[in-house]
């Protein structure tokens, strides 16, 4: 099986690679559509801020490449956030892979932005949360969320309750970090991978 | 719920831990990376590394530990000691650290927080301030609280945020290694104005200090040592009273 992490201008990914070795799963960190059309399944990574991995995003041409793509394709972070249709965060027009925008979370006393450490997430649907207990803990750490959809597969609260995760057709989406967010976020992945 | 968290603290020098511990079920007490798994499996929310040494060589070793540490846990971590610039942080990011933390560097040089939270993004740098109560005020000090700087705390909290820490390690010199609990006003007063976590370090004893450091000190997360290390306190204990207490824990 053959897993590619894309790699654009989003930060630092090597949790991400470290999480897959554990697993067991070989990789390829790369830009290359050819690669990228190829793999079984697609991570698509993100920390940073929207707008200029947008920029990067459609100056490679990855903005037409992965709304495209038929295998399983995971977001994370930022990645979900730019799978969504817009972000609030230097207005950004996103690719629109899942109806719904993303939003900053409004200043709120007793809440500190960014939504930073270890929250549960409730609602579980779908085939990335199976073998997780309802409320199970996942780490965090954003500042814009999305709203809770029709393709909300895992809800979380802070501030407002959002889109912990997100799936429509073969695209998977989730805001936290499941690379460092124990056994339960490990477990996620490798339904990513059997999927 | 967003919950609290719960950090053990390892020293690190030469790549090995450096205070003794009390797991009998550690082949090897100064093995770091047996010791992150155990603290992992026990449940710890993070784990903080602090590499006291600073020769080149020695940070070879570092970037080897982090990178073992790293294939081995898959909870977050964070890495300190004699980080003072962008080379430096991108080594040990690249390694697999979460997030790094910067304390004498920062205060030397307070342009470098703006850079790095530049260059990486806030959510991994730390800003890591000792603090000691001198003539009825609190004052940052550097070199393992030895030395006094010219800084206000609870000012230099508020401009480690503006220029773009993602997290302030508050370490009170006056309670560290007092096992009389944390400071709890300080903490209290920087948490309270901050909109980034606080982690408190320094004087835990007891499991009620924990209570305490999270409700009247309003931290985000505690930090500690050798009472994990020796095992006064164990994890999943603590984090069980914690719970019982209403506080809300992963556990």
């Amino acid at each position: 099986m053959k897993t590619v992490i894309i790699k654009y201008n989003a930060g630092n990914v090597q949790s991400v690679m470290y999480a897959l070795e554990r697993l067991g799963a070989s990789y390829l960190l790369t830009d290359d559509e050819t690669e990228i059309r190829s793999a079984d399944k697609v991570i698509f990574p993100g920390v940073g801020e929207a707008s200029t991995a947008m920029a990067y995003l459609r100056e490679h041409g990855l903005d037409k490449l992965i709304p495209s793509l038929k295998q399983p394709v995971l977001g994370t972070c930022v990645g979900m956030q730019l799978m969504c249709r817009y972000s609030e965060e230097n207005n950004t027009t996103c690719m629109g892979i899942f109806d719904i925008d993303v939003r900053r979370f409004p200043q709120t006393p007793g809440y500190k932005v960014p939504h930073t450490g270890w929250n549960n997430i409730h609602t579980l649907k779908g085939s990335l949360t199976e073998g997780l207990a309802e409320n199970a803990y996942m780490y965090f750490v954003h500042s814009y969320a999305a709203d809770v959809c029709p393709e909300t597969t895992a809800v979380c609260d802070y501030v407002r309750p959002f889109s912990a995760m997100l799936h429509r057709d073969n695209f998977y989406a989730a805001q936290f970090h499941a690379e460092i967010s124990g056994n339960e976020g490990q477990q996620i992945l490798e339904n990513f991978l059997n999927l | 719920m967003l919950t609290k968290r719960i950090i053990p603290c390892l020293d690190i020098k030469d790549g090995r831990t450096v205070k003794g511990t009390n797991f009998v079920n550690l082949r090897d007490a100064g093995d770091p990376v047996a010791l992150a798994a155990i603290y992992a499996e026990q449940g710890a929310d993070e784990l903080v590394f602090l590499d006291i040494t600073a020769t080149v060589d020695e940070r070879k070793t570092l970037i080897e530990l982090v990178r073992n540490v790293a294939h081995t846990i898959n909870i977050p971590f964070t890495v300190g000691g004699g980080i003072s610039s962008i080379a430096d942080v991108s080594a040990l990011l690249n390694a697999g650290a979460d997030k790094i933390s910067i304390n004498s560097s920062a205060v030397r040089n307070p342009d470098l927080v703006n850079e790095l939270a530049l260059e990486f993004g806030s959510q991994c740098i730390v800003v890591a301030i000792d603090t000691r109560y001198v003539d009825g005020e609190h004052i940052v000090h550097t070199h393992g609280g030895r030395k006094p700087t010219p800084l206000r705390t609870i000012a230099w909290a508020k401009e480690v945020e503006e220029r773009g820490a993602g997290e302030i390690l508050l370490t009170s010199m006056d309670t560290d290694g007092t096992k009389a609990g944390f400071a709890l006003e300080l903490t209290a007063k920087i948490s309270g104005d901050a909109n980034i976590p606080v982690i408190a370090s320094g004087g835990a004893g007891t499991m009620d200090h924990f209570v305490d450091v999270f409700t009247t000190g309003k931290a985000d997360a505690g930090l500690a040592a050798s009472i994990f290390h020796f095992k006064e306190i164990e994890i999943p204990a603590l984090k069980g009273y914690l719970r019982e207490k209403g506080i809300e824990m992963r556990l």
